[in-house]
């Protein structure tokens, strides 16, 4: 008696159910789906009628826009490069040294990096920028990105570090290797999916990242995406928003591609922590 | 036998052998701690040292502020304007109403529905219904709050659109109840965590528990409240937690309302930010951070000391 | 090849001493195996002749050099881990022939000898797949054939075979064997399975609770074992230990307990002193060593019967004394027996072992 009545409706409420709410998280997204690829600009959910990729050459033709998105791409990239490197020695050295007081420094970094967020530390990091002469630049925005993410970063990276067996440098070693060969011949490509998983986190959190580069950055010529489509939408005379919709739909791509390749690398378990 | 063995390099003495030398280790620390203590621990500090002074962004206290004692938190805390719309009094209970609402009820019990609910849809009706939830999830927080912001327009947008379709009248939703949009935005925005979390927590209990409790005639509710979340209680308080922290720190809000009309959604973050670059007082709004902080701190500390249970188990 | 050598080495981890002032040397040549139950400090011996763990305090010697405070890759060792450490991005090549590669020797020349060794494990086709591409008993050989691969003084094996199923371990016991004889290395060799050790070594480490216990070759530690753990340790099924009440009787000893009937030993002045301290003796025999009994036997035990299982060449027989003391018999007849007859096992003096009652071996017993 696997199939009883009751229970196929049972089954097919929880359906309906799961199916209801999943259209409940759909509709808002569901005008920016299709505005990028209508000819007219409306705020309206329509059918792109005519279908067009015109606003996407548009986009491309605006200086503005695409010298943001590469603002975007230099903050990420570097500050994924800063991340990255430090998060990786650093774990390493938690997870494979004997340094003394490890464990009250890991703790103390994971207490500092939950309380200290981006908008309650938001004035003391505007004025460390600013006293450093940084304040309006790249760099501004890739350190305080860097500063901000490492510690999770760490963890994340020292978690998986701790569950690679020690006889792989072990053996290294007995074998005849230095520290350092050790390191980089065995260490480092054994841990590189771990480094993967922190260099996609951070770059999906820079690249969507808004209030750290509204505050340190002042001229347009340095603005990222995040700040360039806040300041469309938001400022009076409302843009053409189809315009603003496919701009949108291209500063989002590189996130869903990430996601993506995460899922499908990892598996989508691996996924939960990759936002923080 | 053809190599010969190593007998060029000097040969290296260890006190205590690790895989990693202390200096060495040391070495590889110091990268990331200079970056951590001049970002993270360094602000902390800081922001407390300022918020006792009337820096402020231009003018005279810009360069020299003064030591001004208690007067922010003074200033913050005065009791005849403290409820006030656009006092930090409001812009606390805002928050706080907010987080119970948005997160703990909202993302956490939907987060924890649809959880349950994908365990047993078909595969197709889980992978569509988790794909729009993540989606909310991930996309940049600018996308989402102009997704939104075209969302809800008063005369075009795709929510009043429907509501014409089944006969109800339009309405502009972010100015008659900003407070709820933010809200449903926010539940919206952040129910795929919770959804990921318990999903993990739930296929982490054996599925035999629950077929000996179909054997034993257990409906799906029963399953849910006797097996289930009694074995992912840890789980729950852990999520409790880290989205009370998220919600009270987000400042994703703004993208959306600004923290208006006339300071309706002006949360804890957002009053901040109002105060130290708007009106540009940063003694008052380092004082808002610190009390931030001191939240943070409490609930951090709840955080770790049940992280250390679970490592001592 | 070379000897190794410890002198008083501890080493604790905080208030736990994994191991206690143990002193021994190897031999050039020897195959040693250092045995016992988990957490007897085995591991941790070895890994300190590695160079893995630092010595607390004591000397360690390979080849007449201390080594105590060396970096293992200046040891000039070879090792094979119980998890193998496959390097999961090289292929088994890289993987065979990276100790040579940190030897900076050329390419081709390395790769050649990788696949030398490689060719005598019988891994040689095998070159291009990576770890995860293989079987385990490829992996544990391709481990193996990494140690094997440059000339070290001494090979380290940290329970090499414990993650094989029962037929590849018989079968790669036997190879290490024959490569053993064949090479003619030094090895050490650590391993809880007293039947590795036993078909293995030259000479057996037993060790116990950080400290070795008996150190002997495998033929001594089964005919005189030291204690009763080396007694209960190694054998299988592990040795019958019946405590009995010893006295002195017209020159004589005479032993007591329930069920046994055991005709008085001769009196030897260690036994003397062993009874001077307690009457509490242990008596013990091997289940090989038992028999079911024909009538007039000296030396008997009764009990009713408890179990009787076939092995095919052979059955164990075990009677229960009360309170789970049990007897078993290694019996290559087939008799038919039921549970709850009552069955008498007979046993020659000359196999009887005795312990005092600290559980140490009196010396003079069955030598």
């Amino acid at each position: 008696m696997k199939f009883t009545l009751p229970a196929f409706f049972g089954r097919m409420a929880f359906s309906a159910l799961a199916a209801l709410i999943g259209a409940a998280f759909a509709l808002p997204l569901l005008w920016f789906l299709f505005a990028p690829f209508n000819g007219r600009a409306e705020l309206g959910l329509t059918i792109p009628d005519p279908f067009t990729l015109n606003n996407f050459v548009t986009v491309f033709g605006n200086s503005f826009a695409v010298q943001a998105l590469w603002n975007s791409l230099i903050q990420a990239v570097g500050g994924v490069i800063l991340v990255g490197s430090a998060a990786t020695l650093a774990a390493y050295a938690l997870s494979r040294s004997s340094i003394p007081g490890k464990g009250a420094v890991t703790y103390i970094l994971l207490l500092f990096s939950s309380v200290v967020s981006g908008s309650a530390a938001m004035v003391p990091i505007f004025l460390i920028i600013s006293a450093a002469g940084l304040m309006d630049t790249h760099l501004a925005v890739i350190l305080t990105f860097a500063g901000g993410l490492l510690p999770t970063a760490m963890f994340i990276l020292r978690d998986f570090i701790d569950s690679i067996p020690k006889s792989y440098e072990e053996s290294a070693m007995v074998a005849g290797a230095s520290p350092v060969q050790a390191f980089f011949d065995v260490a480092l490509p054994v841990i590189r999916p771990g480094i993967v998983v922190i260099v996609v986190w951070s770059f999906v959190n820079i690249w969507g990242s808004f209030l750290i580069p509204f505050i340190l950055l002042r001229s347009d010529s340095n603005m990222p995406a995040a700040v360039a489509i806040y300041s469309f939408y938001s400022e009076a005379g409302t843009p053409v928003v189809t315009l603003l919709a496919a701009y949108s739909l291209i500063y989002s791509l590189p996130v869903i591609a990430l996601y993506l390749f995460v899922s499908w690398k990892f598996g989508f378990r691996f996924f939960g922590g990759i936002k923080a | 036998m053809t190599t010969q063995p190593i007998t060029t390099a000097p040969k290296r003495k260890v006190r205590n052998f690790a895989l990693l030398s202390n200096r060495a280790g040391a070495a590889f620390l110091t990268p990331a701690g200079i970056l951590v203590a001049v970002f993270v621990i360094f602000p902390f500090f800081w922001v407390i040292f300022v918020s006792f002074t009337n820096r402020t962004l231009l003018g005279r206290t810009a360069l020299n502020p003064e030591f001004v004692g208690l007067a922010n938190y003074l200033a913050l805390f005065d009791p005849n304007i403290f409820f006030q719309r656009g006092q930090f009094g409001f812009s606390l209970i805002l928050t706080t109403q907010f987080v119970i609402a948005s997160a703990l009820i909202g993302q956490a019990l939907l987060g924890l529905l649809l959880a349950w609910l994908i365990q047993t849809v078909p595969a197709w009706v889980k992978r569509l219904t988790e794909t729009f939830v993540i989606a909310a999830w991930i996309l940049p927080e600018v996308v989402i709050g102009f997704a939104w912001f075209a969302f809800l327009d008063r005369d075009a947008g795709t929510l009043n659109m429907m509501l014409n379709a089944i006969g109800l009248p339009s309405g502009d939703f972010l100015l008659e109840s900003p407070f709820w949009v933010i809200v449903v935005f926010n539940t919206w925005r952040g129910a795929a965590f919770s959804m990921m979390l318990f999903n993990s927590a739930f296929s982490s209990i054996p599925p035999s528990y629950f077929q000996a409790a179909d054997v034993a005639g257990a409906s799906s509710w029963q399953k849910f409240r006797d097996i289930a979340v009694p074995l992912i209680r840890g789980h729950i308080v852990t999520n409790l937690i880290l989205i009370t922290m998220w919600t009270f720190n987000t400042f994703t809000p703004f993208l959306l309302t600004n923290g208006g009309p006339s300071y309706r959604t002006e949360l804890v973050s957002i009053y901040n930010y109002r105060v130290a670059f708007q009106d540009f007082q940063f003694g008052k709004g380092a004082a808002v951070g610190v009390i931030m902080m001191l939240i943070n701190l409490a609930f951090a500390l709840v955080y770790l000391s049940l992280g250390r249970k679970k490592k001592v188990r | 090849m070379a000897s190794v050598e410890f002198k008083n080495v501890i080493k604790s981890f905080g208030d736990f001493k994994a191991v206690s002032d143990v002193s021994f040397s190897i031999g050039d040549g020897e195959f040693v195996c250092l045995l016992g139950p988990s957490g007897c400090g085995k591991t941790t011996s070895l890994r300190m002749m590695a160079g893995l763990e630092t010595p607390t305090s004591g000397q360690i010697y390979i080849g007449g050099e201390e080594v105590t405070h060396l970096h293992p890759k200046d040891r000039n060792i070879a090792m094979v881990f119980q998890d193998y450490a496959l390097y999961p991005h090289m292929n088994l090549a890289d993987n065979i022939a990276y100790p040579l590669k940190v030897r900076s020797e050329p390419l081709a020349r390395r790769h050649a000898r990788a696949k030398e060794v490689a060719d005598v494990l019988k891994i040689g086709h095998l070159m291009d797949r990576l770890p995860s591409q293989i079987s385990g008993g490829q992996q544990q050989r391709t481990s193996l054939a990494r140690a094997l691969v440059y000339p070290a003084k001494v090979y380290l094996f940290d329970e090499p075979l414990s993650n094989l199923d029962a037929k590849l371990r018989l079968e790669a016991r036997g190879f290490l064997n024959h490569l053993q004889r064949d090479m003619g290395m030094t090895a050490v060799y650590v391993t809880h399975d007293q039947a590795e050790a036993m078909a293995l070594a030259t000479r057996i480490a037993v060790m116990d609770q950080g400290r070795i216990v008996q150190f002997a070759s495998p033929i001594e530690i089964y005919r005189r074992p030291a204690t009763t753990f080396v007694a209960n340790f190694v054998g299988n099924p592990p040795m019958n230990l019946v405590p009995v009440t010893g006295t002195k009787g017209d020159g004589k000893l005479q032993l007591k307990a329930d069920g046994l009937t055991i005709a008085a030993l001769l009196m030897t002045d260690a036994i003397g002193t062993a009874l001077a301290a307690s009457s509490s003796l242990t008596l013990g025999v091997r289940p090989e060593h038992l028999g079911i009994a024909t009538p007039g036997a000296a030396n008997t035990i009764t009990a009713p019967l408890f179990a009787n299982e076939n092995m095919g060449p052979e059955s164990l027989v075990t009677i229960d004394r009360g309170d789970t003391a049990r007897v078993t018999a290694r019996i290559f007849t087939d008799d038919h027996l039921d549970l709850g007859d009552t069955v008498t096992l007979a046993f020659s003096a000359e196999h009887v072992h005795l312990f005092d009652h600290h559980g140490n071996r009196i010396p003079g017993t069955n030598d």
